[in-house]
């Protein structure tokens, strides 16, 4: 089993959002830059199926060289070895494409991707690389198990969840449940040591062309001051709730 | 030309956020002076698809729809999109939705925008308001294909009525049978969702255990609404883990979302900066939720909430 991890770099959720040249991107400046958390469940999915099943595990960034570090904590982590495509990371379906061109060259068989990256909150890139790919996807996914070919999926469905089966290949958008928190792992020093020795390969991009651009950026309109109510005047919240929020 | 709008339906109903898409896409046409086709399956009464604006609705009725596989979804849409040249492709937010859209996108090669929350600020150059940050931001996105793809935000656009004469067909493309055999489904019977909820009520640590959840049940049950809970909360088994909201559980775009006993971390605020009105009830006036929320309560959740379900079962007695 060949498992290929979808890795996005994305800042920190405590980290401030603001942004420069004019609104047009975000703003690096003193941000933290993580492991995508739902990609974090994934791919300490993948390192059980390395450990259990043999299978090797390959994490992958679209990104340009600041992507860097965060490849090698996927490293250290546990992944094998590392691929970052050389170009900066803009609409979806072009990372889908890239992602899709190291796929076919390296032929693996099991895609495991974020449901969604959390700083751009797209949800498109896993569907779309199956798309591509024409591989089975399985977006939401909260448990996978591969068994030989066979796969058995499930996946969180508004107010409930299903479990599915299919086979190989697959691309999964993973999120907690494919994972517990609690499994979850943070590099050690044996882990850091050896992802220096491991292979991150820079490949360029495969040609493509944009087809939803970012424009400009914008914060919320900054929220009025709160209205407290006396707790012993429920009846004002009632009041507030229904005429002015109009919520009730 | 015309705008092809998904409406999704569960037992023979549509959701809210179907109806929603569909008032999204009635103005879209409007805007773009074009007409409204709907597309669903498996239903008989299209009446309400009729009431907030579709000229045309596409009905599936054949077996091939009824898997899991949501590429064969993606195909039925895209059958549609071609006969109707559709140029413009509406997804709701469900998890059906999210599932679908962007397989549609990249078997057509379109440009997709999802998370957005209002109609187009332009149409040439065709860009969207959408979320991005987890709310913390909006972005504006241009979309460049002449096939645009759209997935819109829950609770964002709103219902609006625009009763309108449509014609009904069946629509029976042909399609491949899908790859993924559904084995089980488990759904959460009689309770409203999270993911569903116009409303949703939520106990954090300062509720101190299980037991005392039953107000926080009976005051989601007068609202109508869904229960939640902080992520201590579901770490420490009080409350399933399908409850927990925030940056690692569920994200909330209700309309009101009511914390009590929690305390605000930033985590928390991750999951409900979507929700359009926030109320507090907190001892700890300088708990950081009450810079987040919209309505507060300095006060004890076990003399407040009572007291507010009373309340509430009083307005809801007069007004009904
Ligand atoms: C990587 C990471 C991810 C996380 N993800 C999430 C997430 O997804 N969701 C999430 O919720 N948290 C998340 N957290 C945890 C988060 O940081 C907070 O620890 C958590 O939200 C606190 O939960 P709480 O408000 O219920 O509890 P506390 O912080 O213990 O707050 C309890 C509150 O109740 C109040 N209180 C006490 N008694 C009463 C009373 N009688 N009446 C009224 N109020 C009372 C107190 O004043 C206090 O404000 C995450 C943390 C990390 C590090
Ligand atoms: N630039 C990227 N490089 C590698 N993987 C990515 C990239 N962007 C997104 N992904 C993967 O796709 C998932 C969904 O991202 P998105 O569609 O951007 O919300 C993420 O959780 C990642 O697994």
């Amino acid at each position: 089993m060949k498992i290929l991890v979808c890795i996005s770099h994305v800042p920190d959720t405590t980290a401030k959002i603001n942004f420069t040249e004019g609104d047009s991107k975000f703003d690096n400046n003193g941000v933290q830059f993580v492991i995508n958390p739902y990609d974090e469940f994934v791919l300490t999915r993948a390192m059980w199926f390395k450990e259990k099943q043999g299978a090797t595990v390959t994490v992958i960034n679209v990104g340009n060289p600041t992507t860097e570090p965060t490849l090698r904590k996927s490293l250290a982590i546990g992944a094998d070895d590392a691929i970052r495509v050389n170009t900066d990371a803009t609409d979806g379906l072009s990372v889908a494409k890239q992602i899709a061109e190291v796929v076919k060259n390296g032929s693996y068989d099991v895609i495991l991707a974020g449901r969604e990256s959390i700083d751009y909150n797209g949800g498109m890139v896993p569907g779309m690389l199956a798309a591509i790919l024409d591989y089975t996807f399985i977006n939401a996914c909260i448990g996978l198990e591969i068994d030989g070919t066979n796969v058995t999926a499930t996946r969180e469905i508004d107010g409930g969840k299903e479990v599915l089966s299919t086979s190989l290949p697959i691309v999964i958008g993973g999120q907690k449940g494919v994972v517990e928190e609690k499994d979850l792992r943070i590099p050690n020093m044996r882990g850091i040591m050896m992802a220096r020795k491991k292979p991150l390969t820079v490949v360029e991009p495969v040609a493509f062309e944009d087809v939803a651009t970012s424009k400009s950026f914008e914060k919320p309109a900054p929220k009025g001051a709160i209205k407290l109510i006396d707790a012993n005047n429920i009846s004002e919240l009632v009041d507030l709730l229904h005429n002015e929020a109009k919520v009730i | 030309m015309s705008i092809l709008v998904f409406a999704e339906s569960s037992e023979g109903k549509f959701k809210k956020s179907a109806l929603e898409v569909v008032s999204y896409g009635k103005e879209l046409a409007q805007q773009m002076q074009t007409n409204l086709v709907v597309i669903t399956a498996f239903v008989e009464d299209t009446s309400e698809l009729s009431k907030h604006g579709a000229e045309k609705i596409l009905i599936g009725k054949s077996d091939n729809l009824k898997t899991a596989d949501a590429s064969v979804w993606a195909d039925y849409v895209i059958a549609a999109a071609n006969q109707e040249s559709a140029s413009v492709i509406i997804f709701d937010s469900s998890a059906n939705g999210t599932y679908v859209a962007p397989m549609v996108a990249a078997k057509l090669q379109a440009g997709f925008a999802s998370n957005v929350v209002a109609i187009p600020s332009s149409t040439a150059p065709f860009t969207v308001k959408r979320k991005a940050f987890s709310s913390r931001a909006f972005n504006f996105t241009e979309i460049k294909t002449s096939n645009k793809v759209i997935g819109l935000a829950k609770n964002s656009f709103g219902l609006k009525e625009n009763p309108t004469e449509s014609t009904v067909e069946e629509f029976s493309p042909e399609l491949n049978a899908g790859k993924i055999k559904l084995e089980s489904v488990e759904k959460s019977s009689g309770k409203v969702t999270i993911a569903d909820a116009d409303i949703v009520v939520s106990g954090g640590r300062g509720l101190k255990g299980p037991e005392n959840w039953g107000m926080v049940e009976e005051l989601a049950d007068v609202l109508g609404a869904a229960t939640a809970c902080s992520k201590p909360v579901s770490d420490l088994g009080w409350r399933p883990h399908s409850e927990h909201v925030g940056q690692t559980g569920k994200p909330v775009a209700s309309n009101l979302y009511i914390a009590i006993g929690i305390s605000g971390a930033i985590q928390h605020l991750a999951g409900i900066n979507s929700s359009k009105v926030k109320v507090v009830i907190n001892t700890d006036p300088e708990a950081p939720f009450f810079k987040a929320a919209d309505y507060g309560i300095v006060g004890d959740a076990f003399e407040v909430v009572p007291k507010l379900i009373e309340k509430l079962k009083e307005f809801k007695a007069q007004n009904a």
